[in-house]
């Protein structure tokens, strides 16, 4: 069957799956949003050793699955990666950078001898939760927006925005109010589905003070992501967008991202469920008791992320669109892979399903028991 | 066309060999430690004598700690290709992209997932599922550099591909190509095989401090067992494919070997150098000696490169210049059909725009004449196609000394604890302890030899690393590069401090 699928249908496909990693990675962000928690809701070193030793076990699968979303783009969509990684080097490099002094700070943060202390890599976790999680959000950003490439006849990638004679290589984008508030958005996101992840996770009866601190930390940083969201999705609607005619000529249109909203309403249905799963999840998580807010929150932010991956690569639109040169604009025809590739790698996205379910299943496995102070204080802990 | 600033590819190359250095010095270790836990903690599983279990968690919290910096050093060489190499990325992401997408979804989520159960889960999961995890965080570790020398073996040798003139890039034709050359195999049991030889010379060095030290002394012996087991096995494997992945260069990569052996004049019956110090001074073509001081095998080359000995080896010489008594074609020829290439290329995209259909078919006929020497039209002189010589040579000869050396280490280490008598070897127990440190030198030495071996190619014979880079100002890579310098030093430093503290706290910390 997957032998017979056209190409345009193997492109629509992957760029469905690239939308569906990244918007998982977005709720897997919920450590990130946590790691920025850590010193405002710890004030014991017990309550600190908790919230580690919860995020702990779980930050290297958002970390996995950012390496995952970065591969499989590489796959499917080459010239992307060439020109978004090459284009906005600089955004990437500090993301990255974020990334490279995560993966050491859980398991260097409290053995003996760490050198440069506990606080450093306290403080490693909230430039990853804050700066990292910021500029991803501008870099989505730049698929409404438009960013400052052009492409040669060789796809070689030249950046255009310089400030004071230095060329910015995409951060200019984070002084863009669009890109801007869509980052501040997925920060605030990010604690609201950090604090639920930590209801969930923890045995709170020892640690009732933190619990009360986070429930209002759910509400609180919902009410801080509110409005960053508000103006994202109502600028998204009013907006210009880059429209692909029939013959690939790019071209500005009022509208029309509104207007591929009501062409593709179940990317409208995706983006309503989501919000209403958040709230949900808010709601539960700050004003009912409940710990299972994550699982709601989490389902509508992959809901919302899916709808903001996918509304700017359908309906003939540019996903990575140059407002310096509208026709040098990316689609997810002209930059992807050939057919024998995307085949070859539907074939192994097969797999997908079966990973996603071992890691589904030890998950299960191991937050059957929720983590008790004892254990976050034993001597093999974080 | 394309144009090149020279300090641009230079301060790339630097960042990308960083990077892939600090990255391998952690990666070995985690090939091998991985197993070697899953084997203590099999023997745990199978006899319930609680000391393996202590034995088991002191390896795993080493363990951990080198995993962290290996994954923190390695997800910037994933982005690494698109930030600095995106002209290269968008040239070969096709067929390059793949085996790094698989290695995401197939061995980093079973390495992840695993790993947390293998730490967290001594009292949450049964003891033959925690077993089994440790034995999925191995596979998972081995899985991965799969992949990833799939990649770097399609760069040595690019199969399974096709150039497409419409696009300009390379695209993929068959993917069993892919994964089975030659070449990535050869890489991959060389390079696994080489981990588990690495990851058992560490416990070799850990576990002669301790014997030294006269602390842990049965731990330290039981230790000590499994490993030289295990890395006599695993470096007898390596010399072994290290035999193979000297054969595949000499196929696939004649420049490659000629520059490992310092091999200027080709000739039949080449020997092989033991021991030598190469001439910096020499230069292709001309008179100078290539050594100041050699120790030859006669026939050895030979039969190393081609299986036999009486036959011909090219030296650099020949390769450059060529030599058409033994059919070689020279760089020279080359570089004269890759600059036909280039043109037809040019004129039928040039046709294309036009639409001229006619001028555009002849165009390609031209072009595909001459589209294997393609790389070879970027080159300026025929001499720009020779590696640095001193460097490879020297580089290989260590790696290849030192292997030789391992399986004797490993020998009189299992000889004399099965006897009972290491402790009472105060020679052998110095040896031990540097051990890790020697087999971090041949592992570096390694990928020197593989990859300064194959300058100027970022694609064997295709695409030059000076067309891979990215359209960059130098300044951004220099102050990137001094960042990575600067971060990765100071995590490495924590990693050995951390490292060192909990050797000298040792297993009873447990
Ligand atoms: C403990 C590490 C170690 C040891 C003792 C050896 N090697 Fe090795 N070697 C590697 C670790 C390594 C490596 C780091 O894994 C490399 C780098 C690239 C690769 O494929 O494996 C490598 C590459 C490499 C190459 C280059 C392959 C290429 O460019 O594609 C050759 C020809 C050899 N080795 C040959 C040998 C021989 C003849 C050895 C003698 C016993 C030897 N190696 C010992
Ligand atoms: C340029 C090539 C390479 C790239 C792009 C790369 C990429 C990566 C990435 C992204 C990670 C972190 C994965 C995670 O999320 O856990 C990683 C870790 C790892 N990589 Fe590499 N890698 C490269 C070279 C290699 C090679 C040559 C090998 C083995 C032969 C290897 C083996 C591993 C292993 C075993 C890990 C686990 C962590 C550790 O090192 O301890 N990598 N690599
Ligand atoms: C982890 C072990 C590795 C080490 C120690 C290593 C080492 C190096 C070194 C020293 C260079 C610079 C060569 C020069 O400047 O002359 C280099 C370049 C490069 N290597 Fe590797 N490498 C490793 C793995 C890999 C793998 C697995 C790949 C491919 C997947 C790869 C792809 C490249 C690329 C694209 C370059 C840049 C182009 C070039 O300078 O040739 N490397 N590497």
């Amino acid at each position: 069957m997957i032998a017979n699928l056209d190409y345009i249908t193997l492109q629509q496909l992957w760029w469905v799956i690239c939308s569906i990693v990244g918007a998982l990675f977005l709720f897997l962000l919920f450590v990130q949003g946590g790691q920025t928690l850590l010193w405002q809701m710890a004030k014991t070193d017990t309550e600190s050793a908790m919230i580690i030793n919860s995020l702990g076990r779980k930050w290297e699968i958002t970390f996995t699955t950012l390496v995952l979303f970065g591969g499989a783009l590489f796959a499917s969509f080459p010239k992307f990666y060439a020109t978004s990684f090459g284009g906005a080097y600089w955004v990437w490099m500090l993301i990255l950078f974020s990334f490279i002094i995560q993966a050491v700070s859980y398991e260097y943060r409290t053995k003996p001898a760490n050198v440069w202390g506990a606080k450093t890599y306290e403080l490693f976790l909230f430039i990853n939760g804050s700066v990292g999680v910021l500029l991803i959000g501008a870099a989505v950003g730049t698929f409404y927006t438009g960013a400052n490439f052009s492409l040669n006849e060789w796809n070689q990638v030249t950046w255009m925005y310089t400030l004071g004679g230095i060329n910015l290589r995409g951060l200019e984008a984070a002084f863009s109010l669009f890109s801007l508030s869509l980052g501040l958005f997925l920060v605030f996101n990010a604690r609201v589905l950090g604090a639920l992840y930590l209801l969930s996770n923890l045995e709170l009866t020892s640690v009732s003070a933190m619990e009360q601190r986070l429930r209002k930390a759910v509400w609180t940083n919902f009410l801080c992501a509110l409005p960053f969201l508000l103006y994202v999705v109502v600028s998204i609607l009013l907006m210009k967008g880059f429209h692909v005619d029939e013959a690939g000529v790019v071209s500005m249109v009022s509208f029309k991202y509104l207007f591929n909203l009501f062409a593709l309403p179940h990317l409208l249905l995706l983006l309503l469920g989501g919000i209403g799963l958040v709230v949900l999840g808010v709601v539960g998580g700050a004003f009912k008791g409940s710990t299972r807010g994550i699982w709601p929150a989490g389902l509508g932010t992959v809901f919302v992320g899916l709808c903001v991956l996918c509304l700017p690569a359908f309906n003939s639109t540019a996903f990575y669109p140059s407002k310096f040169d509208l026709q040098s604009s990316l689609t997810i025809y002209n930059a992807s892979s050939s057919q024998f590739t995307l085949t070859t790698m539907t074939y192994v996205a097969l797999a997908i399903p079966f990973v996603l379910g071992y890691v589904a299943y030890l998950w299960k496995q191991m937050d059957a028991k929720k983590l008790t102070t004892e254990e976050a204080l034993d001597h093999e802990a974080y | 066309m394309i144009d090149v600033d020279p300090s641009l590819v230079n301060w790339s190359r630097a960042q990308f060999a960083l990077t892939a250095m600090y990255h391998w010095i952690f990666v070995p270790l985690t090939l091998g430690l991985s197993f070697l836990c899953a084997f203590y903690e099999t023997i745990y599983l199978k006899t319930g004598n609680e000391q393996w279990k202590t034995i088991t968690r002191f390896w795993m919290t080493l363990f951990g700690i080198n995993f962290a910096i290996g994954v923190a050093t390695g997800i910037i060489l994933e982005f690494e290709f698109g930030t600095n190499w995106s002209n290269y990325s968008w040239m070969v992401g096709d067929i390059f992209g793949a085996p790094l997408a698989i290695e995401g979804l197939f061995a980093f989520f079973l390495e992840a997932t695993f790993f947390a159960v293998m730490f967290f889960g001594w009292n949450r999961v049964s003891k033959g599922f925690h077993c089994f995890s440790t034995w999925m965080v191995a596979i998972g570790s081995n899985l991965s550099a799969v992949w990833i020398l799939v990649a770097n073996g399609w760069m040595q040798n690019p199969v399974g591909m096709a150039f497409n003139p419409e696009t300009v890039r390379f695209e993929m034709e068959n993917f069993a190509t892919v994964v089975f050359n030659p070449v990535a195999v050869s890489k991959f049991t060389h390079t696994s095989t080489s981990g588990f030889l690495m990851g058992s010379l560490f416990v070799l060095t850990v576990s002669s401090w301790y014997l030294i030290k006269g602390r842990h002394i049965e731990m330290a012996k039981k230790s000590i067992v499994v490993a030289s087991v295990f890395g006599l096995v695993a470096s007898l494997f390596v010399a072994f494919t290290g035999d193979e992945a000297a054969y595949e260069v000499a196929q696939k990569q004649p420049m490659k070997l000629a520059a490992m052996e310092g091999l200027y004049k080709g000739e039949r019956g080449a020997g092989i150098v033991a021991m030598g110090i190469v001439n910096s001074n020499k230069s292709p073509g001309d008179v100078q000696d290539a050594f100041l001081f050699e120790v030859k095998v006669p026939q050895v080359l030979s039969l190393l490169a081609n299986r036999e000995p009486g036959s011909f080896v090219p030296g650099i010489d020949d390769l450059v210049y060529g030599n058409v008594e033994e059919g070689v074609m020279g760089v020279n020829t080359m570089m004269e059909k890759g600059k036909l290439a280039l043109a037809d290329l040019a004129s039928y995209k040039k046709a294309k725009r036009e639409h001229n259909e006619m001028a555009a078919t002849d165009a390609l006929q031209r072009f595909d004449v001459n589209k294997e020497y393609l790389g070879y039209g970027y080159l300026d002189t025929p001499e720009e196609a020779v590696p640095s010589v001193p460097i490879v040579f020297n580089s290989f000869h260590i790696m290849a000394v030192l292997g030789s050396l391992f399986p004797v280490i490993f020998a009189a280490f299992l000889f004399y604890t099965l006897k009972g008598t290491v402790t009472e070897k105060r020679w052998l127990l110095p040896v031990g302890l540097i051990s890790a440190l020697l087999g971090l030198f041949a592992q570096q030495a390694g990928w020197v030899t593989a990859e300064v071996g194959r300058q100027p190619w970022a694609i064997q014979g295709l695409m030059p690393v000076k067309v891979a880079t990215t359209n960059l100002s130098t300044t951004s890579v220099q102050v990137t590069f001094f960042m990575f310098a600067a971060v990765f030093t100071l995590l490495i430093i924590a990693e050995i401090s951390i490292m060192l503290k909990q050797i000298a706290i040792g297993p009873e910390g447990h």
